[in-house]
């Protein structure tokens, strides 16, 4: 375990490198490169730039500049906010709480439901109740987030008055319940596409399991056909969807962009898109760069997870 | 009991194998959905090349006494939108652009995945795994992080979206197809191949990737529903096409101001864009079955 531990831990690192330098090179490719920031106000002229760069050592061949950059992202100085000089990673810090909570509730609704629906589908296996499971799951894969999330504020907000159209609490009420009321609509939109994935898996996860012969064998002792089912069947089939979890950080980072959007959740997928209608390139660098590493954090964790519930793996 | 009648079986005389019933086709069409969404993709693909010249309005015909006149009330069959402009005429035009970028973005996105796949397969050792520590490097970027930062740098135009899109959607299809290359290319008839003094150029186009076609047609068309929904995402962001060109993305764009008063606005438009991706989700999965002979037992 911890050999693999280490291999793993290296092999992300290794990727994190390659990240970096793709992030670096799209910072460079910014019309005018890290100096955009003071480019844009139009109110320096090119020998004014030129000195900034000579002093920001930006004329530097790019692999030092590349190298200088990584060390201080490495020691935590992922520098300011064009817009008020902010340090970025405390921009970013103040806004991952709203996002980290719709996320996390959105993917706990997504389990419940799509274990739900995945489980009883293996279990009646070509049924009306599948099919229309796997129709719907298809479908749900195919909405625009956003329009969903359109569809559900008409419905809820201005059809039938019961959820709130937007923000995280009432202004002057910042109660528990509040707050809850608040994140019923954005955390419904955002689970849509992961309780479609979820029922997927889950169904052929399910499907693989209860054919086991274990299974077999808690069926001839007689074992009462809900506990085959849920203290055999379903936590083993629950072994998989840890990976399904970990890989699917990218698709929840970019549905909670867009659910943050409609709903004004002050969350860093606004904070990304208000940032590049800014141009505000750190801000901008610094959250692509945060989400990778989220995203690899969230495969590694999974992997991790997996070697520990699953002791068939041995890993070395 | 008149007469006595045998009854002659009819011989199973086999039809030859023709292209409407061969296997491929009957898995295919077996599979209803399938149907029903390559249907769809028919019908939405001619009414958008041929639609607009059938309706009285253009899509930019601004009809200021009509705005906001809600669908089936007037002579806009589909309604108006802020400007008093006919939203059929839109939706179609719209298509137009969103089908169009769906299908270019598809084709450059794959020819870029197929060809950074089938190196990677091919060369094993330092270049394929560089080449798919890349591509692993790129899907750790969420999909609509690194399409709105990238579209932060250029100018947005039509052709500059689909190549925005495509940059950022080859990679799954790399991987789908550096895996195949990698286990066909150990096989006899490329081991053969090697023998008799191919070379590599050959043996990846002629040999290696004409077995390699049915995951990449499946891909395809997922690949096209991919890139109708990025770009509605982007263009509703504002950071597609921009207006006055109309696209499914960019016509929901101002909807969600309008959505008490006219409802319509968000609903027609993402409608559309929900159908011409589940007919493309619904077509790749029907492929998927269709493609792959082992699913004839069932």
């Amino acid at each position: 375990m911890g050999a693999f531990l280490l291999r793993r831990l290296l092999q992300s690192l290794g990727l994190l490198l390659i990240v970096s330098v793709i992030g670096f090179a799209i910072l460079h490719l910014a019309p005018g490169g890290p100096l955009s920031q003071f480019a844009a106000g139009g109110e320096m002229t090119q020998a004014d730039l030129d000195r900034i760069a000579e002093q920001l050592g930006l004329n530097r061949p790019l692999p030092i500049q590349y190298l200088e950059w990584l060390w201080r992202m490495v020691r935590g100085d992922w520098g300011v906010s064009f817009r008020d000089q902010q340090p970025v990673l405390h921009i970013i810090g103040s806004h991952i709480g709203a996002t980290l909570e719709l996320m996390l509730t959105s993917t706990l609704l997504a389990m419940l439901i799509g274990a739900w629906v995945g489980i009883l589908g293996a279990i009646k296996r070509y049924s009306l109740f599948d099919g229309l499971a796997t129709i719907g799951a298809m479908i749900a894969l195919s909405i625009p987030t956003f329009w969903f999330g359109l569809v559900v504020i008409y419905v809820f907000s201005v059809g039938l008055g019961w959820l709130p159209a937007g923000n995280r609490y009432t202004i002057g009420d910042g109660s528990f319940l509040n707050q809850l009321h608040h994140l019923i609509g954005p955390c419904i939109v955002l689970a849509l596409v992961s309780t479609a994935v979820w029922s997927r898996y889950m169904r052929s996860s399910m499907l693989e399991v209860i054919n086991q012969d274990y299974v077999r064998t808690a069926r001839a002792k007689g074992l009462p056909e809900r506990t085959i089912l849920l203290r055999h069947s379903f936590r083993n089939a629950l072994l998989p969807m840890i990976t399904i979890t970990g890989l699917h950080v990218p698709t929840l980072l970019s549905g909670a962009l867009v659910t943050e959007t409609v709903f004004t959740w002050p969350g860093m997928g606004r904070l990304f898109l208000d940032s590049i209608s800014y141009r505000d390139y750190p801000v901008v660098m610094g959250i692509l760069m945060f989400t990778a590493v989220l995203v690899l954090l969230g495969s590694l964790i999974a992997d991790l997870l997996y070697g520990v519930a699953d002791p068939r793996i041995a890993r070395g | 009991m008149s007469s006595q009648t045998i009854a002659t079986p009819d011989l199973p005389l086999a039809p030859p194998p023709t292209f409407w019933n061969s296997p491929g086709l009957r898995r295919f069409r077996r599979h209803k959905l399938a149907v029903f969404g390559a249907a769809a993709i028919i019908v939405m693909t001619l009414a958008c090349i041929f639609g607009p010249m059938l309706l009285p309005y253009s899509d930019t015909f601004i009809d200021i006494r009509q705005r906001f006149a809600p669908p089936f009330s007037g002579p806009h069959v589909l309604g108006t939108d802020p400007l008093g402009r006919d939203i059929l005429a839109r939706l179609l035009m719209a298509g137009r652009i969103s089908l169009a970028v769906g299908f270019s973005a598809m084709l450059i996105s794959m020819a870029i995945g197929v060809c950074i796949g089938l190196i990677a397969g091919f060369y094993e050792g330092v270049i394929g795994s560089a080449l798919m520590r890349f591509v692993d490097a790129m899907l750790c970027f969420p999909s609509i992080f690194l399409l709105l930062a990238i579209s932060a740098l250029i100018e947005p135009s039509v052709p500059s979206i689909v190549l925005l899109i495509a940059m950022t959607s080859w990679m799954e299809v790399a991987r789908v197809v550096e895996a195949q290359i990698r286990s066909l290319r150990t096989r006899d008839f490329a081991v053969a191949a090697v023998s008799m003094g191919s070379s590599n150029t050959r043996i990846m186009f002629r040999e290696l990737l004409p077995n390699a076609v049915a995951p990449i047609v499946v891909a395809a068309t997922l690949n096209v529903a991919h890139a109708i929904l990025a770009e509605s995402y982007i263009s509703f962001l504002g950071y597609g096409i921009q207006p006055p060109t109309p696209s499914w993305g960019n016509m929901l764009e101002n909807a969600q101001s309008y959505l008490t008063s006219a409802p319509w606005l968000a609903i027609l438009p993402g409608a559309a864009i929900t159908l011409a991706v589940t007919s493309f989700n619904f077509v790749g999965d029907g492929l998927r079955d269709a493609l792959d002979p082992r699913m004839d037992s069932h």
